[in-house]
């Protein structure tokens, strides 16, 4: 009973998996498919004339590496620069004794309840001003720090015991050395995760780099496979390419650390 | 807690403090200023331009029906979507749970690799998968002998076509709490309901979901704000069409604001979405006091 219990279990986990990642691999497939054979009937699941050549077009014609180069220049930045911020800021927040913190902390809380699309239009026409259209740091700025990366940070850093602090203090080290030398290390964890979430928010992010980035050659990776969609609809397989680009990089790096992105979505929803 | 120089505390605090706000807190404060005038393309051309209004965009919005027929959309989509996401994700978990199952680590990756992928790309990976000739969905359908459907070109579809492709983006996301959530119900409650007897549904419904309860709400409250910013998918794949029955409540944000310029009004619509969502999260901090708040 309990034998074929498992069996019929472990057949549906399996038929659901193949279900669940089939557009993905059908999309990798197709994109190594020869222009027309996407749309076939019946439908092709590997490709019959293996090519390279729509990366070909991507690469060569369609300028797809000045994408990615957007995509990454400005994913690794945000990360880089919210991780700083965040982490002096959370680490404030943790062991700095000041008046009006809690104050000022839940403020910064309740900041979160406000949806982001409600800034992106004040924030385009302050950006404009400062002529960041067009830039990368048009896209970079408004994600220099993040609340949720403050808190995460903080909470964190509360678990670290303040006499390791105490003793870097009494062997004369400066408050950035303590930062640097005893609170960024203990913290990899909580870094690592953060920056996972960072990093991949930022890549996927569609709205913001659609709305700041109107010259061509700025294009990130999604606004410009959005707008390669517009002239090359009927080029599946090129298409198929497109978003294979996007979206290897993504799960590369989730593949590589999932333990830490998927510790962080748990730890965020149910720690008490 | 330790005490330091405020130049120390300015030091620390001030990059990510003052950064929030000025690129978010202001900005909030700029919004409403905006909708409450008629800004537009001639006032961004000269400042002169702008009118004030007080509340008029307010008005205007009620009465326009594309905004109406955008949140009912966008209602459709949190309140059909959203349970049935929660759903499939519970349901999930519930299998991936049991002892029995082997390659645990690779099904979890499996079904959560669909969380991580750009949006963009997958949504219009699934455009083809929804084409209506040579689409994966309708070949699957003709080999049973049905009609095709025309997913995204008809009215009646194309809102369930992108719920469908919703459900398999997100589900993982919640399953992984719906998981978490499971682990931490003490074993003793199934052991001391089976000596008593309990069959399997019964264990279910009187130990697994009343245990259950707390994670399923900020699963349920989390994923309606989520689900209330829609956006990407009818961007990709329907531009709002076939006959507006995709458009969703930022769409027409994005429409007035970006499109034609109508700033004012724009970001009236977004204060529309930020008073529904607001009364979400009020909801979520009233009932959910001692988990983590946030969203994504």
């Amino acid at each position: 009973m309990r034998k074929i219990y498992g069996f019929i279990l472990n057949l549906a986990l399996l038929i659901s998996c193949v279900f669940t990642i089939s557009p993905l691999l059908w999309m990798i497939s197709a994109s190594f498919m020869s222009v027309g054979e996407a749309s076939q009937i019946p439908i092709r699941f590997l490709p019959q004339n293996f090519t390279l050549e729509n990366y070909k077009i991507l690469f060569s014609r369609l300028n797809l590496s000045r994408y990615f180069l957007n995509s990454l220049i400005i994913s690794s930045s945000v990360t880089f620069i919210s991780l700083f911020f965040n982490s002096l800021a959370g680490y404030a927040f943790a062991k700095y004794q000041f008046s009006k913190r809690d104050r000022l902390f839940n403020f910064l809380l309740s900041l979160m309840v406000i949806p982001g699309q409600v800034t992106m239009i004040p924030l385009f026409l302050m950006l404009k001003n400062l002529g960041l259209v067009n830039t990368y740091l048009g896209v970079i700025i408004p994600g220099m720090s993040s609340v949720f990366g403050i808190f995460m940070i903080r909470q964190y850093v509360l678990g670290i015991p303040d006499s390791l602090i105490e003793s870097a203090r009494i062997d004369g080290a400066g408050e950035f050395q303590i930062y640097l030398k005893i609170i960024l290390p203990l913290s990899k964890p909580i870094l690592i995760t953060l920056g996972l979430f960072t990093f991949i928010g930022t890549w996927n992010d569609f709205l913001w780099p659609l709305i700041i980035m109107t010259d061509n050659s700025m294009y990130t990776l999604p606004v410009a496979i959005a707008n390669l969609m517009g002239e090359h609809a009927a080029d599946v397989e090129l298409m198929m390419a497109g978003s294979v680009v996007t979206v290897l990089p993504i799960l590369f790096v989730f593949a590589v650390a999932q333990n830490y992105y998927i510790q962080g979505i748990i730890g965020g929803a149910l720690k008490e | 807690m330790f005490k330091v120089r405020s130049s120390i505390l300015l030091f620390f605090l001030g990059p990510a403090v003052f950064s929030i706000l000025i690129f978010f807190v202001l900005p909030v404060a700029f919004a409403l200023v905006l909708s409450l005038t008629d800004f537009d393309i001639y006032s961004l051309g000269d400042i002169k331009y702008v009118k004030f209004v007080g509340f008029g965009n307010y008005f205007k919005i009620i009465s326009d029906p594309l905004f109406w027929k955008a949140l009912l959309n966008t209602i459709y989509f949190v309140f059909v979507g959203g349970p049935i996401s929660i759903a499939v994700s519970l349901f999930s978990a519930l299998l991936l749970q049991s002892r029995l199952v082997k390659f645990k680590k690779v099904l979890r990756f499996a079904f959560f690799a669909p969380v991580v992928t750009t949006l963009v790309a997958v949504a219009i990976v699934w455009r083809y998968l929804y084409h209506p000739r040579f689409g994966l969905f309708n070949q699957f359908l003709m080999i049973f002998g049905l009609d095709p459907i025309n997913w995204l070109g008809d009215p009646r579809f194309a809102m369930p076509s992108i719920i469908i492709l919703a459900v398999w983006k997100n589900f993982g996301y919640n399953m992984l709490i719906f998981l978490a959530g499971l682990q931490n119900i003490p074993d003793e409650l199934y052991e001391a309901a089976e000596i008593d007897g309990a069959s399997f549904f019964q264990k279910f419904k009187n130990i697994t979901l009343p245990m259950l309860s707390p994670t399923m709400l900020f699963v349920s409250l989390t994923t309606a704000i989520g689900y209330f910013q829609l956006f990407a998918e009818p961007y990709v794949m329907t531009q709002g069409g076939p006959l507006n029955s995709t458009l969703s409540i930022v769409l027409l944000m994005y429409q007035h604001g970006f499109k034609w310029w109508n700033i004012g009004y724009s970001t009236s619509i977004a204060f529309s979405l930020f008073f529904i969502v607001f009364l979400f999260s009020l909801l979520q901090l009233k009932v959910q006091k001692r988990g983590y708040i946030f969203t994504r």
